[in-house]
């Protein structure tokens, strides 16, 4: 841009104008042409910001100078309401605080917590882990597609991706009767064994949602509109996007192979058979080509997952034998005093993990989750830092949309994948 | 098969067409009263029925729920300026071309001597076209 | 004439030339009455038939609890609108904010004045007489805008201000393309007026010279019976006419280029998806008509359906074949069996028979309408959004250039024709103007393709020296890469 930046001092503003208090607002002012740009907010109550993020831009004309992301707007406080439970009760609050990969979330945690007290996993667990998260990044990924597409405009893809989402819900629904907040993945394994006729319904959906990727292709991959509404837009270096932090297929799409899957295996990870899918131009194309060759990538190890899973056979512990961590099965609290009392300490006191700290990291649908937790102790955590990837992620949003569009901005917001509850927390 | 002309298709008298020339116009007099008091009596209905009760909220300009910054009558910049200022001179020559396409197949002898002047005059514009193609008053970013 | 009248005569029969003034007063209220019956009354029904197709499409099921299958579900969103508060905010300029909704909605509901539902010259239109049809049209429906632009200026808000803005660039995208593809459709018939374009040529003239004529293209098309003693005209179709002979097909492929020119204009048009820029709810939250409520956004909504109507029914009307079926056996009851049941003379025809005749019109011009209405919903389930400078690229560098020339092939092919019609006959004339103007359009399409040729090889030489990324496939990595300093905070 051609622009000169001149601070314009928030005392000139007009009385009424009303600028909000405590953020500083620069005008950019071009002398050659005495134009001064206008600012305009989108969000927080806009279509198309994926919630309540406010983007405070400079346009001049429709071109965007700058853009300033105000977050903020959904803040609930998550990490300091996690410090004043006890960890068995922490547990549901990180369903809620990225909204759109709630059982990612339970393994981030859920494997700090594991680390902090040591215990061990069995196997079966790990792998149902590993589905679930799978069948999680695809019905995140659903909701990514749905709305990028929504606000470039294919409307219709919005409600298919819906109903494929939705058969993802539903399967989560069979599994806990919860359709998205489940908590199943919990510290010690799972919260207990699939129902009956759960493992058919996965593999009638894994046998399913080929059909769908291809589908979506067919409307999106090679239809001139959306090439060249996301082509060359947003673009962002591998350099800046990892000096800024920004992770996951985002990342990826840069042409930076990084991937926690890969990288730092974790619930035996490193058993699958899979590939790390890498762009490399960086821009809004490159980005929906990389996520829905994850989906496919997904699909792959969540084949492979279905099938370890089935092979542990069906009594095959999904939780660990540490009393001090999983509560006794039903029926010895019946004969074993010393189960009635793990029961009654486990789900009144909790338990003490040793002093220390952990970080557990999973790579989630938008990217690198992490729980960070800090142990005095006590049944409480001392400190939790959640380390959310879109936070990082939407710090690329200014470079990208700089010189770009309003109608490109949105396609930028939609193609980093942000979710407000991730960020703000 | 009987083959019978219209009467009223062989109104080229010119007394007769005069009449009839006004009586066409009539239909559009009434469309345009009509037109326009229907889109008036449609909004007044719904301030009839409509309640009415503001509030400084309400009446506040909606930007995504938070204050205004600034104005939005402040000075714009349109960057599709030059666009719109070819679009006056292409859409005056589009309508140079009216009067040409209607009498060109009714021209007779004159058919040929009117498409070259047309080349002509579209050749000039194409010209021009041209021209501001290359110089790039089309890309605007 | 010393003959009297009867009042009654005056008022429905005599033909338009014999009556007075009052009497077309009367008539044209009779005549804009069915106009807006047919113009706003389909309204509802576009919104229905529209929110039940894209429910369709979409995998749901779109409104169908009012009324029998929702039917009424648009009429309960109108009296709803009727009922919520008009809200006039602060700080918005006032007089333009008021009647920019009357602006926007007024100038369609003017260009229903021209569009014919049959070919009678009394009663065939709210204005049948009106030989500017084409003109009027165009004019009125460049007013409709500025409702759009004013709506966005006046609201004192800056998403409405950007709308109004994209509206005022969309018009300048597309307008020269649709001027052009509809000139390309005067110059084939010669005339302004639309019934006369429906009917392939000017009536009044002596038609010595018909444009591409190797099929019936219209001319012959029509025998005129008058119905003697009551000024009704009953057009008498020939069977052997077709839906070959609409204007889409006429000079085989111009009528089609034009055709398709005009389509993709009218969707900008009418701010429908994919060009739906000035309300892109996405991105402009809703565009010029961010700060309207009650009815005056209804006007808005009023406005782009009923336009959407009127377009199509402009492009069914000069490429479609207006009101005229598919097959010309299906355009009205054949006259002999009305002959036949009536018992009359051959010049004698019962006012039935011109009813159904109208009516019978009037179902294939619905037929046509809602057939390219639906192609609008279609559409918009289907594509994206464009964004608006991609829009006047399109409209400046794709619609323009291809209107223009496909102009000049018909031109030219026309001159030819006109030229050889003497030695040749009609259809040898127009073979030899076809091919003549068919190696044209290979040129033509040469040129094009060698400038895209070339700016592809430029792309690759600047792709080769790396000023612009390659479109490369998505790389999957089997193994993860080596990456600098990524240490485990594992204990």
């Amino acid at each position: 841009m051609s622009m000169t930046l001149a601070r314009i001092p928030q005392s000139e503003f007009k009385p009424g104008q009303g600028v909000p208090t405590g953020i500083e607002l620069e005008r950019y002012y071009d002398p050659e042409t005495d134009q001064e740009t206008m600012t305009i907010n989108m969000g927080p109550s806009h279509p198309s910001t994926h919630g309540v993020l406010r983007l405070v831009l400079e346009l001049d004309g429709e071109t965007v100078v700058k853009c300033t992301p105000h977050i903020g707007y959904l803040h609930t406080g998550i990490e300091k309401t996690m410090e004043n439970l006890s960890y068995y009760k922490a547990l549901v609050l990180t369903d809620r605080e990225d909204y759109l990969s709630n059982l990612c979330n339970n393994l981030a945690y859920s494997l700090a917590v594991e680390k902090l007290m040591d215990v061990a996993i069995p196997i079966k667990a790990q792998y149902m882990r590993v589905l679930l998260n799978e069948l999680e990044r695809i019905a995140s990924h659903m909701i990514w597609l749905g709305t990028h597409a929504l606000d470039i405009g294919a409307m219709s893809v919005f409600f298919y991706t819906w109903q494929d989402r939705d058969l993802v819900l539903e399967i989560k629904e069979h599994l806990s009767g919860v359709r998205t907040k489940t908590s199943w993945i919990c510290p010690g394994g799972l919260r207990g064994p699939a129902p009956t006729g759960w493992m058919q319904r996965v593999q009638d959906f894994l046998d399913y949602f080929p059909k769908r990727i291809e589908m979506y292709e067919t409307l999106l991959t090679n239809n001139p509109i959306w090439i060249e509404r996301t082509r060359g837009i947003g673009m962002i270096t591998a350099e800046d996007a990892l000096a800024i932090g920004v992770t996951g297929p985002t990342l990826r799409a840069s042409g930076v192979a990084l991937d926690l899957r890969k990288h730092q295996p974790y619930s035996s990870y490193e058993e699958f058979d899979f590939d790390i899918a890498v762009g490399q131009v960086g821009d809004v194309y490159e980005r929906y080509r990389v996520r829905i060759e994850e989906l496919r990538q997904s699909l792959k190890i969540a084949r492979q997952a279905w099938a370890k899973v089935n092979a542990a056979g069906e009594n095959a512990p999904v939780r660990s034998a540490d009393r001090k961590i999983a509560p006794p099965p039903r029926e010895e609290l019946d004969t074993s005093m010393e189960a009635l009392i793990h029961h009654f300490k486990l789900y009144t006191e909790g338990y003490h993990p040793p002093v220390g700290e952990a970080i557990g990291a999973v790579e989630g649908p938008r990217g690198e989750k992490a729980y960070y937790i800090v142990s005095d102790g006590s049944n409480k955590p001392y400190r939790v830092k959640i380390k959310g990837p879109s936070f990082y992620n939407l710090q690329a949003l200014p470079r990208m949309t700089e010189g770009r569009m309003v109608a490109d901005v949105v396609a930028m917001i939609g193609s980093i994948d942000i979710v407000l509850g991730d960020i703000d927390r | 098969m009987p083959n019978f002309r219209d009467p009223s298709l062989s109104v080229m008298e010119p007394n007769v067409l005069s009449n009839s020339l006004l009586n066409s116009y009539i239909p559009v007099l009434v469309m345009g009263v009509a037109a326009i008091a229907l889109a008036a009596a449609l909004i007044g209905l719904n301030g009839i029925l409509g309640p009415s009760r503001p509030n400084p909220q309400k009446l506040s300009p909606y930007e995504c729920g938070v204050t205004p910054i600034g104005s939005a009558r402040e000075r714009f910049p349109i960057k599709f300026y030059l666009i719109a200022m070819l679009f006056i001179v292409f859409d005056i020559e589009t309508v140079f071309m009216y009067p040409w396409a209607v009498t060109y197949i009714h021209s007779g002898g004159m058919m040929i001597f009117n498409l070259i002047e047309m080349l002509l005059f579209v050749g000039i514009l194409f010209v021009g076209y041209y021209y501001v193609w290359k110089r790039g008053a089309f890309e605007w970013e | 004439m010393e003959t009297t009248y009867t009042i009654w005569q005056y008022l429905f029969t005599l033909p338009v030339h014999e009556i007075p003034w009052w009497a077309e007063v009367f008539r044209s209220i009779l005549r804009v009455v069915i106009g807006l019956a047919f113009g706003l009354g389909l309204v509802p029904i576009y919104v229905w038939l529209e929110r039940r197709m894209l429910g369709w499409v979409q995998g749901r099921l779109g409104p169908n609890r009012v009324g029998p299958e929702g039917l009424l579900q648009p009429i309960a969103d109108v009296i709803k609108l009727f009922m919520k508060e008009d809200i006039i905010p602060t700080n918005v300029d006032r007089g333009l904010f008021l009647i920019a909704p009357i602006i926007a909605l007024a100038p369609v509901i003017m260009s229903i004045t021209v569009i014919p539902w049959n070919g009678s010259k009394s009663w065939g239109a709210v204005a049948p007489g009106l030989d500017i049809g084409i003109l009027f049209l165009l004019g009125v429906a460049s007013i409709e805008v500025y409702g759009v632009i004013l709506a966005g200026w006046s609201s004192n808000n800056k998403y409405s201000l950007l709308g109004g803005l994209r509206a005022s660039s969309q018009v300048i995208s597309y307008e020269l393309g649709m001027g052009l593809a509809i000139i390309a459709v005067l110059l084939m018939c010669g005339t302004l007026g639309l019934q006369d374009v429906v009917r392939g040529y000017d009536l009044r003239q002596p038609h010595e010279f018909v444009a591409g004529t190797v099929l019936n293209n219209g001319q012959g098309l029509i025998n005129v019976l008058p119905l003697s003693g009551t000024g009704y005209t009953f057009y008498m179709l020939d069977w052997s006419s077709g839906f070959w002979d609409w204007n889409v097909f006429r000079m085989f492929p111009f009528g089609l280029i034009a055709c398709v020119v005009y389509m993709i204009s009218m969707i900008a048009e009418t701010n429908r998806a994919p060009f739906d820029l000035p309300e892109a709810e996405t991105e402009l939250v809703a565009g010029f008509h961010t700060e309207y409520s009650g009815f005056r956004f209804g006007a808005f909504f009023m406005s782009e359906y009923a336009n959407m109507a009127i377009v199509s029914t402009i492009c069914v009307t000069l490429f479609f074949g207006g009101w005229l079926a598919p097959l010309g056996i299906l355009n009205q009851v054949p006259i002999s069996w009305i002959q036949a049941l009536t018992q009359t003379p051959d010049s004698w025809v019962p006012w039935w028979a011109n009813l159904i005749n109208s009516l019978i019109s009037a179902l294939w011009i619905i037929l046509k309408l809602f057939t390219l209405i639906s192609m609008f919903i279609l559409v918009r389930a289907s594509y994206p959004r464009l964004r608006y400078d991609m829009l006047m690229r399109f409209g400046w560098k794709g619609l323009l250039p291809v209107a223009l020339i496909n102009l000049v092939l018909i031109a030219i092919s026309l001159a030819v024709q006109h030229s050889f019609r003497d030695s040749l006959g009609t259809a040898g004339a127009w073979w030899v103007g076809q091919i003549i103007a068919w190696a044209l359009m290979l040129a033509a399409m040469l040129v094009a393709f060698v400038s895209v040729r070339k700016s592809y090889a430029s792309r690759q030489r600047d792709i080769a020296s790396g000023e612009i990324p390659a479109d490369s496939p998505i790389v999957r990595h089997p193994v993860a890469l080596a990456l600098p300093a990524l240490t485990s905070t594992e204990k």
